[in-house]
């Protein structure tokens, strides 16, 4: 794969920056919370203007090849090299990951989880990022696999001690469920490695996806067909697909707002990005003898998701579900194996990651307010704090595949894509999966619209309905029946939760204004994504004869 | 915008600015949504103003389009195709555009037309509204999204304004969201026609993937409107199979969308949005998408569905048309809500578009699209006026309605122009453009849907008769009798447009009692029944006018299957006609029987008679279908189908993974006693050095649990590696 050698140190401190902040904090007394704060927004800001400075410096002529590439031995023993690049597929995630861990550490500004602690909440929210960037950049197996595991640990702290309820059990299954994946995935890629060094020259075999991608068709059918599976358990376990999923509805449900945000918008994307950066390029015979049972369970995903959504009756865990199925257009589109189905997937991702990300935020902050999620007990939030209400309504209708806003740019190409996979793939197979599939956009306006009718719409619950008004003493901004003009004007700080129910602050307005704009863009100008993934799925893709 | 020049760029010949502009049309409607949205509350008029000036903005510019257009056609019908690339991805290139022939002309200025018309009305009748800045913002993107489908260059974007329509529905249906009837109707309206998007969805993708490569011939894709007609039409190796589902999968989105049986439940329902809401969506907008659709690519239906072979008796659009206009017509019979009334009106009328297109009079059911606009918009804006004006806000013809006619005689007047051009009464425009898909299903051989035509045009007659009758003649009862009773508004399942919405003003109507509204409602009213009486002349086939096939039609132009014309005789029409009569005649004999104030022997027939009153009651829970959706489907999914999923996740899958989590405990355990104190210490540890690092970092955590786990995980891991690396050697 030919890449282009320059800026090459770039990549490193784009990942790493963040422990330079993690190194500052240590040494930051635990009490002096608004200095964790800053440094750690500072740190999490500057690796942001690190990832703008690449996205100015990125050669978008050329995404197909590998950028700010740099390669370093690193185990010489089993030849795995520190080797990292930026190329189309891993560009959009990448950024996404930065502008996910800004936006959250601005949302955290007055929003930090009991039972508190800012400096280590932040210090793991750092080290997350360091894992996220560092998965998407890695063009080593085992530098992927270390990545790959280094965010399950800030995650698990996470949810175990910043959760709700239930957080021991969630906290454990998560961890457990996705480091069983991981295994076999080593596993598997042990295997490759062992399985490919047999068929080259002696002393060449390496980690090297590129490489591995290059020499994965020596492999026999069989052989790839056994590989596949070990990494097809190890990235279904993280997407989640059906039936891997169980321990994503619990991790979500305990994990604080933040944690949501981002296992919505980031971690789940390590699965489907391993499918396209790793398992099918490399393996391309065994993708092809795969494809339908993933394209199979991808539709299961859509309407067993959908299903459980309308089962629920928490709405963080309703949008919990809701991943399900949206991940399951995602991967539909990757088990047809076409361009289109491929680009729609990654669109999917990011923008399944901004809109879902968003629904977790209203989830959390809807809790503050409320200290409830349960739907029955909400309602009338229109009426309660009219703003919060609206913004529900966009991410509800954008999470449903509203033409004109991101998420149907994922959806509807991966099911049309589905009437035509790639060469070899049994057609009629997959065209059932698409009028499946489509079904699924029928349920998925089903669970949300009604959700957003019994959260939002009606009068305010009895119970509820005094705390809007505002007390006598309290704040004085009445928005319950006149104030809902959209103006951002609404900075009022409020330092105490004194239990009632007031509209988007400050905080929450400035860490998602930047979602918000964000699903409309790429609703309105998917090109500005397609763009830059595109040349680089034609090459993966390459395989199948569609480049 | 950026689009505006390159498609000034792209323009390969310049056919004046209004057509190569035409694609502004919806773009100021867009924006002006934007601007209401974000500054609508601090204008003097609360964004109103914004609303009204860019529909109007869009009117001037269609009007614009349509006298480039007739001027052009003198001399060629090639629509004007602009488009610019939107996006691509994997070589498939997604394009924005227009698409301007005589179809999407006629469309632009009526929906423009009628938009205007109904915002002017909505000043007044919203007046002191609580989101009345939202209701302009939601109108306003309401006709940009029906303006932006019909002058789609290609699928995607035909798409794009099909959904946008389908939010703002859901959006001015839901107005008043504190009643739970009106959150629930919106919501029906939305799955209702999101069930119909399946087709949408999957026809799309059939049709791109079956035209796709006869496109690329031409430069374009299989979603480019052109290039998909061209294919129906031209391509002898296009497969039967392909046309033939791609046309039904579409048919499928347009059920949805236009009302169509059985996907038509949502259209009544729909009522509980403002009464400008209702006409607007009933008229122009919305529901005539689907027959749009049907007419856009209508060389698909017409090749996918072999409409017009020599001996064809039914083709699915027919059959699906056909059974609509009798069934949405019988159950008009039994509504006692004025506008109910009129929404089962529109179903039965767009029954009678889509049977038009489905036996070949392409071209009469266009004009029956553009004919019911009028007279349908100035039924329901005159249901309106009653209502404001002349019953305090209730819509219930029974209880509070009656000799209005003395008191609104603008609006009686008005509405019962519009009444006879919808029963097609001759000289009125209904006739010109029923007559002609009645006469041409006769000619066509379709003789079942001439007869359903005519049975259909009795019936029509028959029930606007009862209803102009409880309306507007016989006693005035309740609210139009002066009487102001509260519990009007408390009959939970018709409350319309409620009363607290206009507690602002209330106090003068509660006293005036009825009178006649103001000019802002009557205005738009007595324009629209001038049209309604006139509009039909722009193709009235016993006078030999044929402006409207001269100016907009494309039938006979290429792409364009063939069609066979009735020529009109005075004696073809003469079963309507007669039929016509007798509806009004009987119909004004029971309802001045039923509903007047002497005895007569057909009151409480439906009470004594006993097949009598099981036919009332089933046209009553109209045929079950809302039960059946609601009550069946709708609730099995819901609760009993989502709840066993739910149990299963749980219960089974998790449960699983519990137990392994479990066993994996207490195997790990085990080992640890028995093996790894006893036997080989670290053998387990041992087996990887990923399982070490992870394993210490975790150990001061969950008490060694982690560890024990992760450990043995990657033991087994390591196993298995070695028994795949053993097998595969």
């Amino acid at each position: 794969m030919e890449v282009l050698r320059t800026n090459n140190a770039l990549l490193t401190i784009g990942t790493f920056l963040p422990l330079v902040g993690v190194l500052v904090m240590m040494f930051v007394p635990k009490g002096k919370e608004l200095l964790h704060k800053q440094i750690a927004l500072l740190t999490a800001v500057a690796t942001l203007l690190v990832g703008i400075y690449s996205l100015t410096k990125f050669n978008y002529g050329s995404s197909e090849k590998l950028q700010f590439f740099a390669d370093t031995s690193w185990i010489k023993v089993i030849h795995s090299n520190y080797t990292v690049g930026l190329d189309g597929l891993s560009l959009p995630l990448y950024i996404l990951s930065m502008v996910v861990t800004v936006l959250v550490m601005i949302y955290s500004w007055d929003h930090i989880p009991s039972p508190g602690n800012p400096k280590a909440f932040l210090i793991l929210m750092l080290v997350l990022q360091v894992g996220m960037a560092g998965t998407f950049v890695a063009q080593d197996l085992i530098l992927f696999f270390v990545f790959f595991e280094l965010v399950l640990l800030p995650m698990y702290f996470m949810i175990g001690v910043w959760g709700g309820e239930d957080r021991q059990y969630a906290s454990l299954k998560f961890f457990l469920y996705t480091m069983f994946g991981s295994a076999l995935m080593l596993v598997a890629f042990l295997a490759l490695y062992f399985q490919v060094s047999g068929k080259v020259p002696a002393g060449e075999a390496s980690f090297n996806i590129a490489y591995l991608a290059e020499h994965g068709g020596l492999l026999g059918r069989s052989v790839q067909i056994w590989i596949f599976a070990g990494m097809f358990i190890g990235f279904a376990v993280k997407v989640p697909m059906f039936p891997f999923h169980t321990w994503l509805p619990d991790a979500h449900t305990q994990a604080p707002t933040q944690g949501s945000v981002i296992l919505a918008a980031i971690l789940l994307k390590l699965g489907t990005y391993g499918f396209v950066r790793i398992a099918i390029p490399i393996l391309p015979v065994a993708a092809k003898a795969w494809a339908p049972w993933i394209g199979g369970l991808a539709v299961i995903g859509i309407i067993y998701g959908a299903l459980g959504c309308l089962a629920q009756t928490d709405m963080k865990r309703l949008i919990a579900f809701s991943s399900v199925a949206h991940m399951g257009f995602v991967m539909l589109g990757i088990s047809t194996l076409t361009p289109l189905g491929f680009n729609a997937a990654i669109f999917g991702m990011v923008a399944h990651g901004l809109i879902t990300g968003m629904l977790f935020f209203v989830a959390g902050s809807v809790k503050d307010r409320y200290h409830t999620l349960e739907i029955k007990r909400l309602g009338g939030m229109l009426i309660s704090m009219p703003r919060m209400g609206w913004i529900l309504g966009f991410c509800v209708m954008a999470s449903l595949g509203l033409p004109g806003l991101a998420g149907f740019w994922g959806e509807f190409p991966a099911i049309i894509s589905a009437y035509s996979p790639a060469a070899g793939l049994n057609h009629n197979v997959f065209r059932v999966f698409m009028v499946i599939a489509a079904l699924g956009t029928v349920l998925a306006a089903g669970y949300l619209l009604w959700m957003f009718q019994r959260v939002a719409f009606g009068q305010p619950k009895a119970e509820f309905a005094g705390a809007s008004t505002g007390h006598p003493d309290g704040h004085g901004h009445g928005h319950a029946a006149q104030g809902d003009d959209h103006g951002h004007d609404d900075a009022h700080d409020h330092d105490d939760h004194s239990g009632d129910i007031h509209d988007v602050t400050f905080f929450e307005w400035v860490a998602w204004t930047p979602f918000l704009l964000a699903i409309v863009v790429f609703g309105v100008y998917p090109q500005l994504m397609f763009k830059i993934i595109d040349p680089a799925v034609n090459l993966t893709l390459k395989a199948f004869g569609q480049g | 915008m950026l689009a505006a020049e390159q498609v000034a760029e792209h323009a390969a010949e310049h056919v004046g600015w209004f057509l190569d502009h035409a694609f502004l049309i919806p773009l100021v409607p867009a924006v002006a949504f934007a601007i209401i949205i974000l500054v609508g509350k601090r204008l003097p008029m609360k964004g109103s103003e914004v609303g009204v000036a860019s529909i109007f903005a869009s009117l001037v510019l269609a009007v614009g389009v349509a006298y480039q257009w007739i001027e052009r056609s003198h001399t060629t019908v090639e629509p004007v195709i602009r488009k610019v690339v939107w996006w691509q991805s994997g070589g498939v290139e997604f394009s924005v555009g227009q698409h301007i022939d005589g179809l999407s002309v006629v469309m632009l200025l009526l929906v423009a037309f009628i938009s205007t018309l109904v915002q002017i009305y909505s000043l007044e009748y919203l007046r002191g509204d609580r989101r009345y800045t939202h209701f302009f913002a939601a109108l306003t993107l309401f006709s940009g999204g029906m303006l932006m489908m019909v002058l789609a260059e290609n699928m995607v974007q035909l798409i794009l304004g099909w959904e946008i329509m389908g939010l703002c529905s859901f959006m001015l249906i839901g107005h008043w969201w504190e009643e739970e009837t009106n959150s629930r109707a919106a919501l029906k309206a939305f799955w209702t026609v999101r069930v119909g998007d399946i087709g949408l969805l999957v026809g799309t993708g059939i049709v791109f993937f079956g035209a796709s490569a006869f496109a690329q011939e031409s430069g374009s894709n299989g979603f480019s409107i052109a290039a998909i007609n061209e294919w129906a039409l031209n391509d002898t190796s296009a497969s039967r199979t392909v046309l033939l589902w791609g046309s039904v999968a579409l048919f499928i989105a347009c059920i949805g969308k236009s009302g169509q049986f059985p996907l038509h439940t949502w259209l009544p329902d729909a009522m509980a949005g403002p009464t400008p809401v209702s006409s607007l969506l009933h008229s122009s907008t919305m529901v005539v998408a689907g027959v749009f659709l049907v007419a856009r690519l209508y060389p698909l239906f017409h090749t996918g569905l072999d409409i017009n072979v020599a001996g064809q008796q039914f083709n699915l659009i027919a059959v699906i048309g056909g059974i609509t206009i009798i069934i949405a017509a019988a159950l008009a019979f039994v509504q006692t809500d004025i506008k109910k009334v009129l929404a089962y009106s529109t179903v039965s009328q767009l029954g009678y578009m889509m049977m038009g297109l489905g036996v070949g009079a392409f071209t009469p059911a266009v004009f029956h699209v553009f004919t019911h606009a009028f007279f349908k918009c100035c039924l329901f804006l005159c249901a309106g006026s009653v209502a404001h004006s002349g019953s305090h806000h209730s819509f219930e013809m029974k209880k509070d309605m009656g000799g209005l006619a003395r008191k609104m005689p603008i609006t009686a007047a008005c509405w019962i122009i519009s009444t006879l051009a919808l029963c097609g009464v001759p000289f009125f425009s209904g006739f010109f453009s029923k007559d002609e898909i009645i006469d041409n299903a006769h000619h066509n051989g379709y003789t079942v849907f001439w007869i359903v035509g005519l049975v259909g045009a009795f019936m029509t007659t028959a029930y606007m008769t009862r209803a102009t009758y409880l309306t507007f003649f016989g006693v005035a009862r309740g609210a139009a009798a002066g009487v102001h009773h509260d519990d009007s508004h408390a009959v939970a399942h018709d409350v319309h447009d409620t009363h607290d919405v206009h507690d602002a003003n209330d106090a003068h109507d509660a006293h005036a009692g009825p009178h006649e509204s103001p000019a802002l409602i009557t205005v738009p009213l007595v324009i629209l029944a001038v049209l309604a009486l006139t509009a039909g002349y722009l193709n009235a086939a016993p006078f030999h006018l044929e402006k409207f096939t001269e100016w907009f039609a494309t039938e006979g132009r290429e792409p364009f299957p063939e069609l066979a014309h009735a020529t009109f005789e005075w004696v073809n029409a003469m079963p309507s006609i007669v039929l016509v009569a007798a509806g009004f005649i009987v119909s004004l004999f029971i309802s001045r029987g039923l509903y007047g104030e002497k005895a007569f022997f057909l009151k409480g027939i439906t009470k004594r008679s006993r097949p009598l009153r099981a036919g009332y009651t089933f046209l009553y829970n109209k045929y079950y279908l809302d039960a059946l959706y609601e009550n069946v489907i709708v609730r099995a999914v819901a609760y009993p189908i989502s709840k066993a999923t739910y149990w299963i996740n749980q219960n089974v899958i998790d449960r699983t993974v519990d137990q392994v989590g479990l066993t994996g405990q207490s195997v790990g355990n085990w080992v640890y006693r028995n093996i790894d104190q006893r036997v080989v210490d670290g053998a387990v540890n041992g087996s990887g050095a990923a399982a070490r690092g992870t394993g210490s970092a975790l150990r001061p955590i969950q008490s060694g649990k982690v560890n024990q786990y992760g450990a043995l995980l990657f033991g087994a891991a390591a196993i298995g590696a070695l028994v795949l690396v053993i097998v595969n050697t």
